[in-house]
């Protein structure tokens, strides 16, 4: 009894805060803004905006990729340091997190722009300046920037857990670096891939101020849809329409991924 | 638990009883003023800081300011609820608007005598007919503004040069449904009050055919854009163009030959106003022409009284700009109120604007191709894991 008391602010918090605000977006999604009758309507309109979702859904997909290839390497590198390398690097990676996320890609937009420090460095040594913001190219950048430390502390974490006797083991029975590495080190990581691409997926696909300051009118995303319908069309039905379908859309995402996770899992007793 | 949780009771009730017993004793009110971004002048350059001169004169009297980005999202703010604003500063139009849809307070005109200051043209104007609800703060013009270092003289004078390729990537548009379709509606010689559906369409496809030009849809940002030569276009309104020549002199501004929408923006109070009285001594503050005119001399933005006026630098009280003579100014036309179906055809269309998408065959095949990549490799996974099994067990039996 005692234990099921714990859990109690914890249940009054979830209902209160997530569960009670989902229904609310349930329903405003399915009714009408201006005589409040059930309507499907709102999901109808969101096929105009297709396009919108796959771009976003596509850009965080490679975000989320390029956060992978950078951040394996140095959560495997921080893993096999000296303990007090370790927490130095740990907090070199954390440190960035305690800086607003918006001044950090406001710093991005200062860095990018036509006038800003890098084309203005390069206009002064006589080079032609490049167009580094308002493209697709951008928005990925300030997604990788942003979202980077949620994939590295996963995987530096799972890496860390891992045994290294499983490793001598490995070597004894005549692996060789690259086997021990795909038949050992990756399969037990998975978990750590996995909750570091959900880290990373999640907030980029929803994200809407990253591509407001880095990409062009051309390369809007579903989060400034999403934020446009409340804040300046008022519309919060279709809002909250469109935000149904993007987490209908991150639970179909994040359940692809998990499916991986669950199959290995069993070749790790196996191992 | 119970005894818990009355306790706890008792101390958020505590808490916020506190303010409100200590706000009775000293009998100060605060009064939240909603206004514009950059339109008040806050004492930065050595100008006049209204809202401390104003706690000053009325000690009794605290001001809680914020400030909005477009008539559209203070709009939003109020109908939301959950705010209460003792004073907001909206445009003509939207005055008409939230008159119409009652969000208004008549005004106790007997607690602001320095009404009589503002000149006669400036009363009784369409959106506030009897000019119950409103009294104007200032005016102004809609106009081009554009940088003379990059910009060729010979394409200036009409709305034309925001669509001009010449200068693509180097545009800003206005970020809010009435002033963009504004300018895309003079541009094709309609009104820019028309409801039609067709015409606005049309509006809307013109609109569109600018997007790949523009570099942003901006508002309060454009000062920053302008003033570092980011951007070498924008149409604003003119009272801004005069802070802006300020920080780059390099900038220009005109009145496009089409014609160009002329505003008043008006101090008004919200329904749901807890402090009326309060709110109505700032507004005759804000009126007093010593006030009035230090307080625009910042701005920029033209005064709708001559007794401040009078009082102004003179070389901004004869500013072209400011004050344009009435042959340009038979040019502007002010914004009326659409119906509640004209405006949502028009969010709508500018959602559809800003939101539509070229590139869509192509974000289609890759994200299939992403999604058979994904399926193809979990099939592989199962099937290499299949085979290694079938594999070690195979040797088990040998074995």
């Amino acid at each position: 009894m005692k234990r099921k008391w714990l859990s109690g602010p914890y249940v009054l918090w979830m209902v209160l805060f997530t569960l009670i605000p989902l229904g609310v977006v349930l329903y405003f999604a399915l009714t009408d803004a201006a005589t409040g009758k059930f309507t499907l309507s709102n999901l109808a309109k969101i096929a105009d905006y297709w396009p919108i979702f796959l771009r976003s859904i596509w850009l965080s997909i490679i975000a989320t990729l390029i956060c992978l290839l950078i951040g394996y390497p140095v959560a495997y590198f921080i893993a096999h340091c000296k303990p007090t390398t370790q927490r130095l690097l740990q907090m070199m990676i954390m440190l960035p997190m305690c800086i607003s996320f918006l001044l950090r890609t406001l710093a991005w937009v200062a860095l990018l722009d036509d006038t800003g420090i890098i084309n203005n460095f390069l206009t002064s040594i006589g080079l032609s300046p490049l167009p580094l913001i308002r493209n697709n190219g951008a928005v990925i950048l300030g997604m990788v920037y942003n979202y980077l430390p949620y994939m590295i502390l996963p995987l530096f974490t799972v890496l860390m857990k891992i045994d290294p006797r499983l490793i001598e083991a490995a070597e004894d029975l005549g692996c060789n670096s690259r086997q021990v590495f795909s038949r050992v080190i990756l399969p037990l990581s998975v978990p750590g891939i996995v909750s570091g691409i959900t880290m990373v997926f999640v907030p980029a696909v929803s994200t809407f101020y990253i591509s407001q300051k880095l990409g062009s009118p051309g390369t809007i995303l579903i989060g400034d849809v999403i934020e446009s319908q409340f804040k300046a069309a008022y519309n919060p039905n279709f809002g909250a329409a469109l935000s149904l379908v993007l987490m209908v859309l991150i639970f179909v995402c994040v359940g692809v991924m998990n499916r991986f996770t669950n199959d290995d899992e069993e070749s790790m007793v196996t191992l | 638990m119970k005894r818990l949780l009355s306790l706890l009771l008792i101390a958020i009730l505590l808490v916020n009883a506190l303010p409100a017993a200590v706000f009775a004793a000293e009998e100060t009110v605060t009064i939240n003023i909603y206004n514009w971004g950059q339109y008040i002048s806050d004492g930065t350059d050595d100008c006049i800081d209204v809202i401390s001169e104003f706690e000053a004169a009325y000690p009794n009297i605290k001001v809680n300011y914020m400030t909005f980005d477009s008539n559209e999202s203070m709009y939003t703010k109020l109908k939301a609820g959950g705010s209460t604003f003792d004073i907001i500063i909206p445009s003509d139009y939207m005055v008409q608007k939230l008159i119409e849809e009652d969000m208004l307070e008549q005004l106790d005109f007997s607690n602001i005598p320095n009404f009589e200051y503002i000149d006669d043209s400036f009363k009784n104007l369409a959106y506030d007919p009897e000019n119950l609800y409103s009294v104007p703060y200032t005016w102004g013009c809609v106009g081009v503004i554009y940088n003379t270092k990059y910009v060729d003289p010979e394409d200036i004078g009409s709305w034309d040069l925001l669509w001009n390729a010449k200068y693509a990537g180097k545009i800003l548009m206005f970020d809010n449904p009435r002033d963009a379709f504004a300018i895309a509606e003079a541009k094709l010689g309609y009104s820019i009050n028309t409801e039609d559906s067709t015409l606005l369409t049309l509006a809307a496809n013109e609109l569109r055919a600018q997007k790949p030009l523009v570099q942003a849809y901006v508002m309060d940002q454009i000062f920053d854009k302008m003033e570092r030569g980011e951007a070498w276009i924008a149409p604003y309104y003119a009272g801004d163009y005069l802070l802006m020549v300020e920080e780059n002199p390099d900038l220009a501004f005109y009145f496009p030959e089409e014609g160009f929408n002329r505003f008043v923006d008006a101090i008004c109070v919200p329904k749901g106003a807890e402090h009326k009285d309060a709110a109505e001594a700032f507004i005759n503050f804000l009126l007093d022409p010593e006030i009035c005119a230090q307080n625009l001399e910042y701005l920029g933005y033209s005064a709708p009284s001559s007794a401040a006026k009078e009082l102004m630098d003179p070389e901004l009280a004869d500013n072209p700009i400011a004050y344009p003579d009435e042959e340009t100014l038979a040019n502007g036309s002010f914004f009326s109120a659409l119906s509640q179906r004209g405006t949502q055809e028009m969010d709508s269309l500018w959602t559809m604007v800003k939101t539509a998408d070229t590139a869509t065959t192509v974000y289609l095949i890759m994200t299939i191709a992403a999604i058979a990549l994904v399926v193809f490799l979990w099939i592989f996974f199962k099937v290499r894991k299949r085979k290694r099994k079938a594999r070690r067990c195979a040797k088990w039996k040998t074995a």
